[in-house]
């Protein structure tokens, strides 16, 4: 019965996507209510299903198939939702319904932006939940189209500068991929996963058609994922974007592009693959840790807050990628929680980084000095969820980090567990620079010589604003703060949250290892 | 010798693949200009597509329309015709991106943009 919830999951909003436009014909703000009620059924399926693979007693339970329109395995497609997908699921379903109401009265409010809002709903529930390697292909660029265009719904011509880079290196990315696909096809006819699987070992996994499958594919998702040095597109792309679509996409669409290289690393060319390509793996481990050193030495580098978090997603990116090469049982596991946690990590800073420029025009470090004091609940909230970023316990960002580390040791990988090491202390560099700016430095007058024409322009915008109470400091609607507080409290919370975890993934990896 | 002749005379279509993709992605990293580079873009994917196509011929094989004989392989062309589309949409969506820059900024020159935003 509950794989019909399977095919919902992924056509509710899809289809509701439609209804905005629709509906807006006739009702100013029709968008938004359908967003919403969107994003509630997914997250609602979600833990139905989550809820239901927790407590399945055989591991027939944990798994659950569903044919497309009935069509068999090989031939048709299938959807498939075990421990790790319906995770994914319920982490989109959860920061989905969290940035709308974050978003209720900021950002883009126009009824293509919550059509287009619900597409990407349904392409990255898409990508989580798919069995198909093409299929896989068509939702990647549901996800990549809807998201060029969301970075370009604010109207400067920065963000559609943002949104073009990261149209052409999206593009590369799914054309590398769609390549690798075409060599999987045509070295063995088939495109379903567990199908592939079986026959990619009967073909032998030092077959160079399967190696070069798995390059292509590799290469793609890394651009999609945005591990240095093919990250270029990602920092513009977070920077230019409106502070809803920046949390939405920094939370979800590298995680979902990573989840889907775990789940092709892993269940279509499975751990054998790995171990006939030792040269592969040491690729993949050694361009993931220059990617850990590199993002975390540019996040410290970084003035503008926004860029400061996405480069840093780069470093936290280039952890879950060492994990998938490392070829590890409890690296992975980390890696599934990292990519749980950095989702709501990242969400959380970015949308406080948005409550504090709307309310002070603050978008730099050094703007943050002192605002502590007159916003304590949002910069309370980015003190912890900073904190939980750098690995300090108790948090979600230890755990993952942890076993991440505790795998690479376990599997001989000393340099590996070194640079995570190195890399926890450059995270730490720039989440107490912020910190500090934010509690112990007095507030800057704001009449400093450098402001900039832009900053003039915000603060006209600011005092046309009908929420103006005076000065040039902006009203923020409660419920913004109240979704950053609790993400922040989640990121806390999630600490506890091993054995849920483990219970959900243990039979997935038990198919894995 | 004989071995690039006889790879040029059987295998051709996977040659053109090759340079098409590759002319494509040079064209898209190396041109300024913005329309430029989205043409570079639809010739590397092109290229893609042609890959397809050639993977699912074979010598005297027709439509696959249940009436006797060998058939293409239908699978690779149904991919093809689901990533054109795909292709044709972020074609749009690239155009009307630099539209909007040309507007904004009155140049389709990357380096120029890069230049009058900032970019590093």
């Amino acid at each position: 019965m509950s794989d019909i919830l399977l095919p919902l999951l992924v056509t509710i909003p899809l289809t509701l996507a439609v209804f905005p436009l629709l509906f807006g014909l006739r009702f100013k703000n029709a968008g938004w209510p359908i967003a919403l009620g969107g994003s509630l059924a997914v997250t609602a399926m979600a833990s139905l299903l989550t809820a239901e693979i927790y407590t399945a007693e055989t591991t027939d339970g944990q798994r659950f198939i569903h044919e497309m329109a009935g069509y068999p395995a090989p031939y048709g497609i299938e959807l498939v939702g075990d421990g790790l997908s319906t995770l994914i699921a319920l982490l989109i379903g959860v920061v989905s319904v969290a940035v709308l109401i974050y978003g209720r009265t900021t950002g883009p409010q126009s009824n293509a932006f919550y059509s287009g809002y619900l597409l990407l709903t349904g392409g990255l529930l898409g990508m989580a939940l798919t069995g198909d390697l093409f299929n896989l292909f068509v939702f990647l660029e549901i996800v990549g189209l809807v998201t060029y265009a969301l970075v370009a719904s604010d109207d400067s011509g920065m963000a559609a500068y943002g949104a073009l880079k990261y149209l052409f290196l999206g593009t590369v990315g799914a054309s590398l991929y769609l390549i690798g696909v075409g060599y999987a096809l045509v070295a063995t006819g088939t495109l379903n996963m567990l199908d592939l699987q079986s026959t990619l070992a009967e073909i032998g996994y030092t077959d160079p058609l399967v190696q070069a499958s798995f390059g292509f594919i590799l290469i793609g998702l890394l651009l999609k994922i945005a591990v240095f040095p093919l990250h270029t597109w990602q920092p513009d792309a977070y920077t230019y974007a409106p502070d809803t679509v920046s949390a939405y996409i920094s939370a979800l669409v590298s995680t979902t592009a990573a989840y889907a290289l775990i789940r092709i690393s892993y269940d279509v060319f499975t751990v054998d693959f790995f171990a006939a390509n030792p040269l592969i793996t040491d690729a993949v481990v050694l361009v993931a840790s220059i990617s850990i050193v590199v993002g975390s030495l540019l996040a410290a580098m970084q003035t503008e807050i926004k860029r400061v978090f996405a480069y840093s997603s780069v470093a936290q990116f280039g952890m879950i990628v060492v994990a998938i090469g490392l070829n590890s049982q409890t690296a992975l596991f980390g890696a599934v929680i990292h990519l749980v946690g950095h989702g709501l990590m990242k969400a959380t800073l970015f949308m406080g980084a948005g409550v504090l420029s709307t309310a002070y025009g603050a978008t730099t470090v050094s703007d943050y000095a002192g605002l502590a004091k007159r916003a304590p609940i949002s910069a309370g909230a980015m003190a912890v969820t900073g904190l939980a970023l750098v690995g300090i316990p108790p948090s979600v960002g230890i755990l993952g980090k942890w076993y991440i580390a505790l795998g690479a040791v376990e599997s001989g990988s000393w340099s590996v567990a070194i640079v995570i090491f190195i890399s926890t202390l450059l995270t730490l560099i720039y989440v107490a620079r912020i910190i500090e700016t934010l509690y112990f430095n007095a507030p800057t007058e704001t009449s400093h010589e450098e402001a900039t024409a832009s900053e003039s322009v915000d603060r006209v915008a600011i005092s046309d604003s009908p929420v103006t109470d005076g000065g040039h400091t902006n009203q923020v609607a409660v419920e913004r703060i109240a979704v950053v507080a609790i993400l922040a409290v989640s990121t806390v919370v999630l600490f506890a949250s091993v054995d849920l975890f483990a219970t959900l993934l243990d039979p997935v990896f038990g198919r894995f290892f | 010798m004989t071995d690039l002749v006889s790879l040029l005379t059987t295998r051709h279509a996977y040659v053109l693949f090759v340079l098409l993709s590759t002319i494509g992605l040079y064209m898209l990293i190396a041109n300024q200009n913005l329309v430029k580079k989205i043409i570079g873009l639809n010739m590397f994917q092109t290229g893609v597509f042609l890959f397809f196509v050639t993977s699912a011929y074979r010598v005297g094989g027709s439509a696959p329309i249940l009436e006797g004989g060998p058939y293409v392989s239908p699978l690779p062309q149904v991919i093809v015709l689901t990533a054109i589309v795909v292709g044709i949409s972020l074609t749009a969506v690239g155009l009307a991106l630099t539209i909007r820059l040309y507007n904004e900024y009155g140049t389709l020159r990357a380096d120029a943009l890069r230049e009058v935003i900032g970019d590093e």
